[in-house]
């Protein structure tokens, strides 16, 4: 439902169009099948090598489960749950993800919901000019900022006495300042296509801007809030590098960095790497299929606009 | 909205109408709202980027001034060349390829019923992390065919048109076929092994082979080796493991704790060389050519027993085209294919033809309907209107996908730090991952990870500058 709404919004039934290629419909369906199979592969292939046991995945490969299917067992998420939540165990690392995901989303929409408001909304001199500069951001590869934020957590530690390095702030600070461009970006462009005249209306009848923001605005932006909301969550969920980066000697890390770490020594700990990574996606999983035609939206402002 | 006061602009107070008073208030509320982002912006993203750009000119703790040392060093770091390469590979066939299948998957799914279904299938991956993606195809890419689909899928077909042997050599490993011959056996030409002793029909020939493990004996089921028996009219013999663990020195004999050699394939040569009978050993090591006639023959092991199957592509590795030692290093690098690239690329396709499947999909069902009609309508087949109507007017999209996918494998990482095991990391190298690793792991060089952050950076102004002119032409937008 969600993509067919979102992808085809004004296609109108096109006549005759079909029923022109029906001799080839069968062939059509046939190799975008066979296209579909390829593409689930792997992911089926992690599901299974995650549901045996952890001893076979170098003797025998995951398809023999289709010949062997009492092969399938729950150990492996048994023995990473019954962990518990020993700093860098999974359920750790799951908790982690959520600690660093959740704020840094709710912050960027926040703020970039407000300075969309501005930038739309607002007279000041000058709004053009900024909307741009934050358009130019949208490209900033992160990895031209690591080096000197680094830099500056240290020296504002020493000045303040909190150091952000090596600490989840300091990774919240980090994604939302590289989420903003884009976040700006789709709230304002979403914001342009609200008729001035509420707001305008509104100030007449004496509603402070605050006002006019939470009670109109907002409201109103809800579908752009979402689809941006669902687009930082993800964007951060799965995020190797800026973890990497911040956490330095951190005890927790989240779960790209839990899996990362197995890959030293892959062979032995594939088990963990394909269990954890079933973990890793069932939560954006669950965000991508509630909110199907949001992220789809959000990835074609992003892209078409 | 016509008149725009600056926040704080001064007016006379006696002339400040009460309707001009209360717009600069809201201009003030308003101001206000966008200086969360834009302190946030200015500290961690604009003042790093001139940062790292005054980084670069300075050595690697960052204490002194070096000029463009570290910009001459980016060009001569045989890392880095690396580096520019793989960056040049990924750009040069990453977004072409996402841009073509995004295209063919929008149009052909407009033709099917189940549309939406194949749409969702193909742009799931695109929520997984790339750590567990790369990590996934790691495994589908492994070299060992009971672990990797892929080689496990070659090996299937190798083996169909080049069947292994009951007991593989693995030359690989400096292993040859001359090596397992113990007694009674000599290596003839085309790796075969020949008999040393004439036989003649009624006569029995015992040959010993050494080096093969047990462990291909218990695969094979191997029984103890007992000692051929005369047959008139039939050449028998015995081939067996000639090593004795309770008579380690001891050659030539059959001792009971030595097993016959299973499956072999053997061939009875007539004193011309040429082939006259063919048997298979058994599970004690006997085998019988029978109703052979007089003459001289000699007993062949064939060569197809120590073929060995198929070991496995590494995927993940770098294949040289070259002989290891009659070229330098640098034509050996040029002549090589870093296959492990196209692993990663195919990887990056699996996560991104979805994004670029969606947009055009969006970018087709927005075409304006009627002039694709008028084309059919005026008699041009379904190739002419998709060729001249159909992608001119989807231009743009394609354009905006291309872009995007060359700034996305411009600042490729995860993939690369995840995807190849350790030994090929190096051959995978990208600018990305050398920032990472000068300016966060080992030996740390501030300088050096800044100047290719610096170049980074350059590489993306072009993208960034063209994203302003669409901005401003809203035709376009």
């Amino acid at each position: 439902m969600g993509i067919a709404q979102a992808t085809l919004p004004a296609a109108p039934p096109k006549p005759g169009r079909r029923s022109r290629f029906r001799p080839s419909r069968f062939a059509l369906d046939v190799f975008l099948g066979l296209i579909a199979a390829f593409w689930l592969v792997p992911t089926v292939s992690m599901a299974i090598i995650s549901f045996r046991p952890e001893g076979l995945f170098q003797v025998s490969g995951w398809w023999t489960v289709f010949s062997a299917p009492s092969q399938l067992t729950l150990a492996n998420y048994k023995a990473l749950f019954d962990q518990g939540l020993v700093a860098g165990g999974l359920l750790d690392s799951l908790v982690t993800s959520i600690e660093i995901t959740v704020p840094v989303t709710l912050l960027v929409t926040a703020i970039s919901a407000l300075a969309g408001y501005s930038l739309v909304f607002g007279s000041w001199r000058g709004r053009n000019l900024v909307f741009y500069s934050i358009v130019g951001l949208m490209v900033v590869p992160v990895q031209v900022a690591l080096l000197p934020v680094v830099q500056l957590y240290h020296g504002f530690g020493s000045l303040s006495g909190f150091n952000a390095y090596g600490t989840i702030v300091g990774v919240v600070i980090f994604h939302v300042a590289f989420g903003l461009p884009f976040g700006i970006f789709l709230m304002r462009n979403f914001y342009v296509g609200i008729p001035t005249e509420l707001v305008e209306a509104g100030r007449i009848d004496g509603a402070g801007e605050w006002l006019l923001f939470r009670r109109l605005i907002v409201p109103l932006g809800m579908a752009a809030t979402a689809s941006l909301a669902i687009f930082q969550f993800i964007w951060v969920w799965n995020d190797l590098l800026v973890a990497l980066v911040f956490l330095g000697g951190y005890s927790h890390f989240p779960m790209t960095i839990f899996l990362y770490d197995q890959t030293r020594t892959l062979a032995a700990n594939y088990w963990i790497v394909a269990t954890g990574a079933m973990v890793s996606i069932v939560v954006p999983l669950i965000v991508f299929f509630s909110f199907q035609r949001y992220f789809v939206r959000g990835m074609l402002a992003g892209a078409v606009k | 909205m016509t008149t725009l006061a600056m926040p704080g602009e001064q007016e006379a107070p006696d002339a400040t109408p009460p309707a001009a008073a209360k717009k600069r208030k809201w201009n003030r509320t308003s101001i206000a709202f966008v200086v969360p982002a834009a302190v946030w912006l200015g500290l961690i993203v604009v003042y790093p980027v001139v940062a790292t750009i005054r980084y670069s000119f300075f050595n690697e703790s960052g204490s002194s001034f070096v000029g463009l040392t570290n910009y001459k060093n980016l060009f001569t770091s045989d890392a880095l060349l690396t580096a520019f390469r793989n960056n040049f590979i990924w750009v040069v066939i990453f977004p072409f390829f996402v841009t073509f299948f995004g295209l063919v998957f929008a149009v052909l799914t407009e033709r099917i019923k189940w549309a939406t279904a194949f749409k969702t299938i193909i742009i799931m991956p695109i929520v997984f992390s790339t750590t567990a993606s790369a990590l996934v195809w790691s495994s589908l890419f492994d070299l060992n065919p009971h672990v990797g689909a892929l080689n496990a899928l070659v090996e299937t077909v190798s083996d169909w048109f080049n069947p292994p042997g009951a007991y593989p050599v693995d030359t690989a490993a400096g292993q040859t076929v001359a090596s397992l011959a113990s007694s009674g056996v000599r290596v003839a030409p085309g790796s075969n092994l020949r008999s040393v002793a004439v036989v003649r029909p009624g006569g029995t020939v015992r040959l010993g082979l050494v080096g093969i493990s047990p462990a291909t004996l218990q695969v094979l089921e191997a029984e103890p080796a007992t000692l051929p028996k005369a047959q008139p009219g039939a050449v028998t013999g015995l081939v067996w493991r000639d090593f004795s663990p309770s008579h380690p020195a001891s050659r030539t004999g059959v001792f009971r704790d030595e097993d016959g050699l299973p499956n072999l394939r053997l061939s009875l040569l007539a004193s011309n060389g040429s082939s006259v009978a063919s048997a298979v050993s058994d599970r004690h090591g006997l085998f019988a050519f029978t109703n052979v006639r007089a003459g001289a023959y000699h007993v062949q092991i064939d060569s197809s027993n120590f073929r060995s199957g198929f070991t496995g592509v590494f995927w993940l590795g770098t294949q040289s085209l070259t002989p290891t030692n009659s070229v330098g290093q640098t034509a050996q690098a040029l002549l090589s294919v870093p296959l492990v690239d196209m692993s990663m690329i195919v990887t990056y396709l699996w996560i991104w033809c979805g994004f670029a499947m969606v947009v055009l999909a969006a970018g087709l069902a927005s075409l304006d309907r009627a002039v694709l009609e008028a084309a059919r309508m005026d008699g041009a087949t379904e190739w002419q209107t998709f060729r001249r109507v159909t992608m001119p007017l989807l231009a743009p999209v394609l354009t905006v996908i291309f872009v995007t996918m060359i700034i996305n494998v411009l600042k490729v990482f995860d993939v690369i730090l995840n995807e190849p095991p350790g030994s090929s990391q190096e051959g995978a190298n990208t600018l990305a991952l050398s920032i990472y690793n000068f300016g966060f792991t080992g030996g740390i060089h501030t300088g050096l990870a800044s100047a290719i952050a610096v170049i980074l950076f350059l590489l993306v102004v072009p993208v960034m500058l063209w994203n302003l002119k669409k901005l401003k032409q809203p035709s376009n937008g």
